[in-house]
């Protein structure tokens, strides 16, 4: 068939000449290109103690922001977790009594607010959802553990230190 | 036999196993430090100062794990196989000449375990013998793959033997001797028989590759045919001594190839340094050289390892019986007419 793209190379297979029996040309070739591999300098970044530099969009763990005044934006309206394709989150929600006006923004509060990371795929979808300008995936990169139930991140880790812990 | 011959050889044959094994530990280590810096990556750089305790760390696992020998197995030979392997590649040590003879209070020792005069039949008996340790582990697993690796294994040591005994022909043509001690002799300072063998030295080192089973020959244990070659049921240590009966082929025949064509314990300006350090730290001196020599020859069986890529198994036929062996008699051929025009006219 007539080629259109004109892209179309035929191969033929041809008998090794004799340089290419002797295997030793191509050999020395190789062996020179593996060498100078030697003095290059390594890709290897020594993760724990030195991190890669990373692109600002780039989706790490999760924070559960505060507003201006240090209060937890998250209204436990659970629009995250129904938009979460992994089905990683999970919360319960509180009604905010008076005495803790300071606390949390609204009426209603997340009680317990907990993503599990092994299911997480850092996608950002909860990010996206979130009416309140709640969570965000602007942390590192979620460190491993020996046990699943230590990748369950509560409230106790998800949520922006105080204000005047910043400071 | 005195008392202190026996001694004199039973600390040397100890220091010589001793080296021989963490030489063939530190092979590991170097192997993947190799391979990473030909790769650019940095290798393991965990257990230690620059991953230097890697090898204790890799033993350590290596005798935790479940031992699982198949119910199938014919049991006892399937304990005798990596034995046998381990054992064939250390025993190859014995007549090789570490360095020339050594004055310790006055007392002359030779730096080597026997001074045989077959010493390179020797070496041959003990190569060929490693073979039986692969086919008997791969034979007795009852595995199909590694039954298969077995016959490999047998079938390339054996075309391979015979080019490399052809190649040695030709060297034993222009030494006269068997024994290595007085190979190593004749190719005092710069005269080295690579020097006048250059050819045979290339078919001797293809053939103590296939020999080893490393790449581009490591058929045997070829992963994406043969799952893990004749180590397909091994686990624990018998696996690490078959691992490790490889490391220490390496070692072996890279003595080997140094003893035989790069001139051992000898280097250029060794009759200087002889009057200068004396009889006690000359030969010690001379020994450090071998074993520079030893250690480049392995950087060299692991440099060929990742770059070269595996052959196929009737590339690997072609080469041993249609390159090699017609080569290597073309040598002999060449040798002796040359050394009949040499001695006679």
């Amino acid at each position: 068939m007539e080629s259109l793209s004109n892209k179309k190379k035929v191969l033929e297979q041809k008998p090794l000449s004799f340089m290419e029996k002797m295997y030793l040309p191509a050999i020395a070739k190789g062996m020179g290109i593996t060498i100078s591999h030697l003095f290059k300098k390594e890709a290897t970044v020594r993760y724990p103690e030195v991190e890669r530099e990373f692109s600002t969009n780039f989706r790490g763990m999760h924070s559960l922001k505060r507003d201006e005044n240090g209060k937890e934006r998250c209204t436990a309206c659970g629009l995250c977790a129904l938009s979460c394709p992994a089905e990683a989150i999970t919360m319960i929600a509180a009604e905010r009594k008076p005495e803790e006006k300071h606390l949390y923004r609204e009426e209603k509060y997340a009680a317990t607010y907990e993503i599990n990371m092994l299911r997480c795929i850092f996608c950002g979808l909860c990010e996206e959802a979130c009416p309140k300008e709640a969570i965000y995936l602007d942390g590192p990169i979620v460190p491993a553990d020996y046990l699943r139930k230590d990748f369950i991140y509560g409230k106790d880790k998800l949520v922006e230190a105080p204000l005047e812990m910043k400071k | 036999m005195d008392t202190g011959f026996i001694i004199e050889k039973f600390i040397l044959v100890a220091v010589i196993f001793g080296i021989s094994l963490v030489i063939a530990m530190y092979s590991t280590y170097a192997e993947r430090k190799v391979a990473a810096y030909l790769q650019d990556r940095l290798g393991p750089d965990r257990a230690g100062p620059f991953g230097i305790l890697q090898p204790l760390a890799d033993g350590i696992k290596m005798f935790m794990k479940e031992e699982i020998i198949p119910t199938t197995s014919n049991r006892w030979l399937f304990i005798v196989g990596p034995g046998l392997a381990l054992l064939c590649a250390c025993i190859g040590t014995a007549v090789i000449p570490w360095g020339s003879p050594m004055e310790i209070g006055g007392k002359i020792v030779p730096l080597q375990v026997a001074d045989i005069n077959v010493g390179v039949l020797y070496i041959f008996g003990v190569v060929s013998l490693g073979v039986y340790g692969v086919m008997i582990g791969g034979w007795a697993s009852n595995n199909k793959y590694s039954l298969l690796s077995a016959i490999r294994a047998a079938s390339q040591n054996i075309s391979y033997e015979i080019a490399m005994g052809l190649s040695i022909i030709a060297l034993l043509l222009m030494t006269n001797t068997l024994s290595l001690k007085e190979i190593v002799d004749q190719q005092h300072g710069w005269r080295w028989n690579v020097l006048y063998q250059p050819l045979g030295f290339l078919i001797f080192m293809v053939c103590s590759f296939a020999e080893t089973n490393r790449a581009p020959f490591d058929l045997p244990e070829c992963e994406t045919e043969l799952i893990g070659g004749y180590h397909t049921e091994y686990s624990s240590m018998k696996l690490g001594f078959y691992l490790f009966a490889e490391y220490i082929n390496m070692f072996v025949s890279s003595a080997v190839m140094a003893t035989l064509y790069f001139g051992g314990y000898n280097y250029p300006g060794m009759d200087y340094m002889a009057t200068l350090l004396g009889p006690t730290w000359a030969p010690l001196f001379g020994t450090a050289v071998l074993f520079a020599k030893i250690f480049f020859f392995i950087f060299f069986f692991m440099w060929v390892r990742w770059t070269i890529p595996r052959f196929r198994y009737d590339q690997l036929m072609n080469l041993g019986w249609k390159g090699l062996i017609p080569l290597a008699i073309a040598n002999i051929i060449i040798t002796g007419v040359v050394i009949a025009i040499l001695e006679n006219f």
